[in-house]
């Protein structure tokens, strides 16, 4: 097990921004990879000892937005905002030129201009903000829609809420500190109150910095492994899968958040084989069930001694697969847990998000399947829904959104 | 953006020197310039509908003398002031016209901030709404100046009482 976890460590290849020397760090193993996250402080200097986590840096600039390839952090706040009325293209310039300064800044370890509790901005924690375009927002800067920027088609397994869905401008506040969360989402929404009011906020967390080796594939609160099949930032699959090419989204992406109500109480009447067979994985490392390791390639023509397949057709894993390798997306969801009402006990989910170059290309044949047919739907249920163009990065001096806005 | 200019006083003084030195190769003029040596970081302006606003950021000075602005000047508002915050005979914090200017110490800092030196907008010319750029342009003791611009943002804070009147800071409060 352990050293299982050291390869998949090893192999979630650092994006370039990521401060770790994740790279040369993980392939020695699990053990030393938690043990020795070496940091390069902005400054550029190598720290004599295993630095503070709170102090890492994930460089803001660059040509594409940095929260989208970096290693997910264990803390992220989503907020949707709806444009204020009378908010036109050059109100949205101005907008953006603030946030990005804000946010660069924070990214940074640094207060952001005219914040009040500078001393909160000094532990980053390797947070990122990104910035994404909802269809709304691309009209009031009267610019191109690229045509996946709209709700999805409806699916039969959805019972959106109003409440979780849709929004001109969304904010993704990541870190892996929830305190550096909380204040960056605060100062953000104090800048952005002049141009736009929030529409809704999705809290998620992972595993708290620290507790696995980076890399290691997250857990779902149904207690699955969840996104073992994403493509590792940096390598050619990644970029090709992600990043738009035309336009002023060109280095850019879009990107689907759905809310995925898991219903946890009905979840506990379902034994452990019926938990695997649903999923077609291990609980126990996320192996397919025709395999060993979590990255063993499935195997679906394996059959039972009595001849059914091993890995279901009507399991999530053997759904969610296409022959059409350019139906993937990457995903980089988060949980959820709120405080339950009424007779449950649990008011739980995953804040799925999706990457991907092209919404109706990749994720939508996709989703089409599942929604067709998945057994993991008796359980779960997509409450919200929204889909945003996430502008490409920018460079000092620079801002988000100027390659549509400029 | 951040401009430096030599006033006129101090290119006639440069002239001047060249002319006493005559035939003699011409010296560079070492005329120290007050503004050479400013520069600011973090420049911000509130927004404000109408009526006053200020500018705050940090001033540097990396010459080895003392600088003194003696007046700042924004086409924002026909009228600003450089203020500092003080406690009145009352123990309140008003803020009042700096006598003298803003000195910034030799290889020192000045903090231009809420509830303590600032750049006084006493009225505005027309709104300052987050994100506009403000072009400021401060002048020395020596008559040199220096422009800059800084950001608004939407700010809550700076609310002092002005010594002078009783009018009301920014459009936030």
């Amino acid at each position: 097990m352990s050293a299982d976890r050291s390869s998949r460590s090893g192999r979630s290849g650092s994006s370039r921004r990521q401060f770790l020397l994740g790279g040369a760090v993980a392939g020695l193993g699990a053990a030393a990879a938690v043990g020795a996250d070496f940091v390069i402080t902005r400054t550029g200097q190598e720290p004599a000892s295993a630095a503070i986590n709170g102090s890492a840096v994930v460089d803001f600039y660059g040509a594409h937005q940095a929260g989208i390839g970096v290693a997910p952090q264990a803390h992220s706040n989503l907020i949707a905002l709806d444009l204020v009325e009378g908010v036109d293209r050059d109100a949205l310039r101005r907008m953006m030129r603030v946030v990005t300064d804000d946010a660069a800044r924070m990214a940074d370890g640094r207060a952001a201009l005219a914040d009040m509790e500078p001393e909160l901005a000094v532990v980053p924690a390797r947070l990122t903000v990104t910035f994404g375009f909802g269809p709304g927002f691309v009209a009031r800067a009267r610019g191109l829609a690229p045509s996946w920027l709209r709700p999805l088609p409806a699916f039969t397994v959805d019972r959106l809420e109003d409440a979780w869905s849709g929004g001109d401008l969304l904010v993704q506040v990541s870190s892996d500190d929830p305190l550096t969360v909380a204040h960056a989402t605060r100062m953000l929404l104090k800048d952005l109150r002049s141009f736009a009011h929030p529409r809704w906020t999705q809290t998620g967390f992972r595993r708290a910095h620290g507790s696995e080796a980076q890399g290691t594939t997250m857990r779902n609160l149904f207690g699955q492994v969840d996104g073992t099949v994403n493509a590792q930032s940096g390598t050619d699959d990644f970029d090709e899968l992600v990043w738009a090419r035309e336009g002023w989204i060109a280095g850019g992406t879009s990107m689907v958040v759905r809310r995925i109500h898991m219903d946890l109480d009905r979840w506990d009447r379902l034994d452990r084989s019926g938990r695997e067979q649903a999923v077609g994985r291990t609980l126990a490392n996320g192996a397919p069930l025709t395999g060993v390791n979590e990255r063993d390639e499935p195997d679906f023509a394996a059959t039972t001694p009595i001849g059914f397949p091993v890995i279901p057709e009507f399991s999530h894993l053997r759904r969610a697969r296409s022959d059409d390798r350019t139906q993937r997306i990457v995903r980089r969801g988060y949980n959820y847990d709120e405080g339950p009402t009424g007779e449950s006990v649990s008011d739980a989910g995953l804040i799925f998000i999706s990457y991907q170059a092209d919404v109706d290309r990749q994720f939508v044949p996709l989703q089409r399947r599942l929604d067709d047919l998945d057994l993991l739907n008796q359980w779960i249920t997509p409450i919200g829904s929204a889909v945003f163009a996430i502008p490409p990065g920018c460079q000092p001096g620079g801002y988000i959104g100027e390659t549509l806005l400029d | 953006m951040n401009t430096h200019s030599i006033s006129r006083l101090a290119v006639v003084a440069a002239a001047a020197l060249l002319l006493a030195g005559c035939a003699a190769p011409a010296p560079q003029a070492q005329v120290a310039v007050e503004s050479d040596s400013v520069s600011i970081t973090d420049a911000w302006v509130k927004s404000a509908e109408e009526g006053m606003s200020a500018a705050f950021g940090v001033l540097g000075n990396d010459g080895a003398a003392d600088v003194t602005i003696v007046s700042a000047s924004t086409e924002a508002s026909p009228m600003v002031e450089l203020h500092e915050t003080v406690a009145n005979d009352a123990g309140e914090m008003v803020m009042q016209p700096k006598e003298g200017g803003f000195v910034i110490p030799a290889g020192g800092t000045l903090t231009l901030e809420p509830g303590a030196n600032h750049i006084m907008l006493m009225g505005l010319a027309k709104p300052i709404v987050a994100g506009d750029e403000v072009s400021f342009t401060l002048t020395f003791a020596d008559g040199s100046t220096y422009t800059f611009t800084a950001p608004a943002k939407d700010f809550t804070g700076a609310n002092e009482n002005y010594v002078g009147g009783d009018m009301d800071m920014g459009g936030n409060n």
